[in-house]
């Protein structure tokens, strides 16, 4: 007896080169087009632009962004955290501690915090693999100063990093530097502003289960 | 001529036994409720997704790009499949394979038991929906607890969905109100969206933080590396996809994207396509098994369930192209006024009414691909170009062939039938065509009045309830011109 | 040019004013205009309905009446979607490598009227004088099927006297399609209903289209409502003149 797996590989096969198909004559066997991508591969604008765009439309989700200078980082990042009232933050193992204001509780997660330990944190501080500047989307590929998965999901309140150098234009700028890390088995997340739902009329509005508020710092 | 595929039973696809658009479409027009509703959420809708589509100037190319590309992939779908089973398997993952929804619950139901779980955690997925798996998991004493808002919405009024994005399309705020307070305990709420979805989030926290198992749909799996996707707005999918220590995804066979880098495509085309935005919320990718991060315990159940019937038809194969963005829901003047319901499928719509009867076979859903007037505004707005009118027609060719083949003498006797034939004889010759329009000059005599019918006999009075049908007039065209060549 | 017109069963019998006034209007252009008078119906509506195999010898019919016509023209989106469109379709199920490959060589001889004088003859001023207030309904099959554009409308602007206005949401279908009225008359009504509104809103006199299958629907309920609008084909505006006024 054939097992269901190559049951179902035969019925592809009988369905791809046997037979004739329902009403339709004999028809020569499938071809294979070549597909074409002539979409936009590269956003050609000048680099400022596209990390305009980038804030313009992370904005547009109604997440905090602001731009700041490399020095003033730290800074930055204890004015966000202060302007919030955060006093436990969650960060992964290798985020640098300079960055961080010695008044707060860090707790630095090796992959041990427990969910309560999250939920009850008053936010995550993360870096990300890169910005898409037309969808204003940040990618997290969980490597450097992002941590695993649950870290920037369960808390409330998300304040993400990401570097001028780390943006792109489109879409296909984004994948190819994503791939080594898929390779690698580590698994990528999207942002696109807080957590919304559109089931209510079909209307996006701002606050489900993921971070309700997202904030992020463009160093330039 | 016709060589029909013959199904033992309607498979779990079908909400009712045999949906009669058509006799279920006048009670769902009457409810003004419900035409309000879907007015203002498909008028909503639409408007944002052609703000964000204008947007690109290469929308054509990337769809031209996104059909070849799943054109390509239903044209090697077994060496794809094989494909994304050995890098699934070589990131950690286990994969299943199911012929129908039986198999496909069979399986499931075994991994939940044997995590000893009583209850699991879910994405909103069509695919489970379709295999009616939440029965089946209750039937083996398993709750199913869904997770995204639309879904968890009309799992609590005990409802079936009513569109393949938001489920609760036909709901309105204060209706979903209404539910909460009565389902969950809510003394004080109010109709304000934000202050409803906290309500979810609250009713749902524990269990995201506690559950042991997920189970989710997949919007696409990539063959070249295993990878599965999911695409969503809440977070409820990347809870369901982190927190729990075992994933269960399930996915039709048609969901596949030979390469990593084919998302550049999709992810354009998707979100767009769906809730009109540039970008979803959370898109979430996962390649097996990652150590120290997420569930340590992955299976992918990979399921035909009539889809196999579906590739092997030439035209209707295109359909298999569907990324359940719901553009066509949302554009059809036809779905936007009856809503889904009528459709009687877990797939309703323009798509839902060229899918559900190949799945099914069009013996038992043949109202469904004549629920559409075919305005073709659903071709147009398809991000991967299927050519919905084209197999409406085709499965529609199917549906007569079937009742004529098949159908005995009850069918051959079928005014529709008799009046058809009867038609094609009429217009396979110029003498006996040419004949009918004089006894229709004469035939329509005692109906006429001014110029116009007020009322018609038989399968014609549909027409005149509502409308006039203006008389034939004196002169035929080719009468006037006969005699103009003769003056 | 000499030109073949298919008239179409539905404004043959139905709606002869509107072949009339193509007769007419090509006529004044200065084209020669033929009618094969042994043409009956195209099959759109046997096809469309399900009853494929009784509409293969209605295409074989048109196929055989105007094989070696130069170019041919009708005064309906519909029935020329029906060949352009859907005729490869029906060659395929006959499985004649025959008709396939003459539906090939036919297909593009075949024109809706508007897009025939707009994109193939370059006219869009044809000399007509039609002193009242207009809206133009787009077919789909005009708009979706064949794509015809703006064709009608340059033609509508350049008619003097006309006074057009634009028709809301007028790309949305009016729920006419074909046997869809009949067989889903309750759903096709709620269609139709929201059309009705949009064309009461312009204050127009006359509704236009280039289809008169679709403004047999909304014209009889125009008529049934007593709406004092009144329907009209798209040739029987362009073919008239200061002298009929």
């Amino acid at each position: 007896m054939s097992t269901t797996r190559e049951r179902i590989l035969q019925r592809i096969q009988t369905a791809l080169h046997d037979g004739a198909p329902t009403g339709r004559l004999v028809a020569e066997q499938p071809t294979t087009e070549p597909v074409l991508r002539d979409y936009r591969q590269r956003d050609e604008a000048p680099r400022a632009d596209i990390i305009d765009r980038f804030i313009e439309r992370v904005t547009e989700y109604k997440a905090i962004v602001r731009r700041v200078e490399e020095d003033q980082l730290a800074a930055a990042i204890a004015e966000a955290l202060a302007a919030r009232g955060v006093e436990r933050l969650v960060i992964s193992a290798d985020l640098p501690e300079a960055w961080l204001p010695a008044s707060i509780t860090l707790l630095r997660d090796a992959g041990d915090l427990s969910y309560e330990t999250l939920g009850s944190s008053h936010g995550v501080l993360t870096g990300c693999a890169l910005g898409i500047a037309q969808t204003g989307t940040l990618v997290l590929d969980h490597g450097a100063l992002q941590g695993r998965r649950a870290i920037s999901l369960v808390p409330d309140y998300h304040l993400c990093i990401v570097h001028a150098a780390q943006i792109v234009g489109l879409l296909p700028e984004a994948m190819p530097q994503l791939e080594a890390a898929v390779r690698a088995g580590r698994p990528i997340t999207f942002i696109s502003g807080p957590s919304a739902t559109s089931d209510i009329e079909l209307n996006r509005v701002e606050g489900v289960h993921g971070p309700r508020t997202l904030e992020v710092l463009v160093v330039i | 001529m016709s060589d029909h595929k013959k199904k033992p039973t309607p498979t779990s696809v079908l909400i009712e036994l045999e949906p009669k658009f058509e006799q279920n479409a006048p009670a769902a027009l009457a409810n003004t409720q419900l035409r309000r509703n879907m007015g203002k959420a498909t008028q909503t809708i639409r408007a944002k997704r052609a703000n964000v589509v204008s947007e690109l100037s290469d929308w054509e190319e990337l769809r031209e790009a996104g059909r070849a590309i799943k054109a390509f992939t239903l044209e090697h779908l077994d060496e794809q499949l094989i494909q994304l089973e050995a890098a699934v398997q070589k990131a950690g993952g286990h994969v299943h394979w199911a012929q129908d929804a039986a198999e496909a619950n069979r399986i499931i139901t075994g991994l939940v038991q044997a995590h000893e779980a009583r209850e699991v955690i879910k994405i909103k997925s069509l695919t489970t929906d379709e295999i009616k798996l939440n029965a089946a998991l209750a039937d083996a004493g398993i709750t199913a607890v869904e997770t995204d808002l639309a879904e968890l919405i009309i799992q609590l009024a005990g409802e079936h969905s009513s569109h393949i994005l938001v489920p609760a399309i036909h709901k309105n705020r204060a209706e979903i109100r209404e539910i909460f307070m009565r389902t969950l305990g809510v003394r004080e709420l109010s109709d304000q969206p934000k202050e409803l979805a906290a309500v979810a989030r609250t009713h749902l926290r524990r269990k995201f933080l506690s559950t042991k198992v997920a189970i989710s749909g997949a919007n696409f799996a990539v063959a070249e590396t295993g990878t599965v996707c999911i695409v969503e707005s809440e977070g409820n999918g990347r809870m369901c996809l982190t927190l729990p220590q075992v994933l269960i995804s399930v996915m039709g066979i048609e969901k596949l994207i030979p390469t990593f880098r084919d998302f550049e495509v999709f992810l354009q085309l998707l979100p767009r396509s769906s809730t009109g935005e540039r970008m979803n919320p959370y898109t979430s990718l996962w390649t097996g098994v990652t150590p120290g991060d997420g569930p340590q315990e992955f299976h992918l159940v990979l399921l035909d369930n009539g889809r196999t019937d579906v590739l092997a038809d030439q035209i209707g194969r295109q359909t298999l192209n569907c990324i359940r963005c719901s553009a066509c829901l949302n554009i059809c003047p036809v779905y936007e006024r009856t809503g889904g319901h009528a459709y009687g499928s877990v797939y309703p719509g323009p798509i839902g009414a060229i899918l559900t009867p190949q799945l099914v076979g069009v013996e038992h859903a043949g109202s469904l691909p004549y629920a559409s007037s075919l305005c073709g505004a659903c071709y147009e707005v398809c991000p991967v170009k299927i050519n919905i009118p084209e197999v409406l027609i085709h499965l529609r060719g199917e549906v007569v062939r079937q009742k004529q083949d098949e159908g005995g003498i009850r069918a051959a006797l079928d005014p529709e039938n008799v009046a058809f034939k009867t038609l094609a004889k009429v217009f396979s010759s110029r003498t006996a065509y040419e004949r009918a329009q004089s006894l229709g000059k004469v035939g329509q005599w005692p109906l006429q009045h001014e110029g116009y019918i007020k009322s018609l006999p038989g399968l014609l009075g549909g027409w005149t309830a509502t409308r006039d049908m203006p008389t034939i007039p004196e002169q035929t065209f080719r009468e006037w011109w006969e005699e103009r060549t003769k003056a | 040019m000499h030109i073949s017109l298919f008239i179409t069963c539905f404004n043959d019998t139905l709606f002869p004013q509107a072949g009339r006034a193509t007769v007419q209007l090509l006529e004044r252009l200065g084209h020669t205009v033929e009618f094969r008078r042994e043409q009956t119906c195209c099959g759109q509506m046997h096809f469309n309905t399900g009853y494929q195999r009784e509409a293969i010898p209605l295409v074989q019919r048109f196929v055989d009446v105007f094989r070696d016509a130069e170019v041919i023209v009708a005064p309906s989106a519909s029935c020329v979607g029906m060949v352009r469109d859907l005729y490869p379709m029906a060659a395929q199920l006959a499985g004649d490598p025959a008709l396939i490959r003459e539906v090939e060589s036919l297909r593009p001889r075949v024109f809706e009227l508007t897009e025939f004088l707009v994109k193939q003859l370059q006219v869009e001023d044809v000399g007509a004088y039609f002193p009242h207030r207009v809206t133009y309904h787009p077919t789909c099959h005009s708009l979706r099927v064949l794509r015809v554009g703006d064709a009608p409308l340059r033609l509508l602007r350049a008619v003097r006297g006309l006074d057009l206005v634009t028709l809301p949401d007028a790309e949305q279908c009016c729920g006419f399609g074909g046997t869809f009225a009949i067989k889903n008359a309750d759903t096709s009504m709620a269609m139709l209903g929201d059309k009705l509104r949009a064309v009461r809103e312009t204050r127009a006199e006359v509704c236009v289209a280039a289809d008169n299958s679709c403004l047999m629907h909304i014209g009889g309920a125009l008529h049934r409502q007593r709406a004092g609008v009144r329907t009209m084909h798209i040739a029987e505006i362009l073919a008239t003149t200061e002298g009929d006024a």
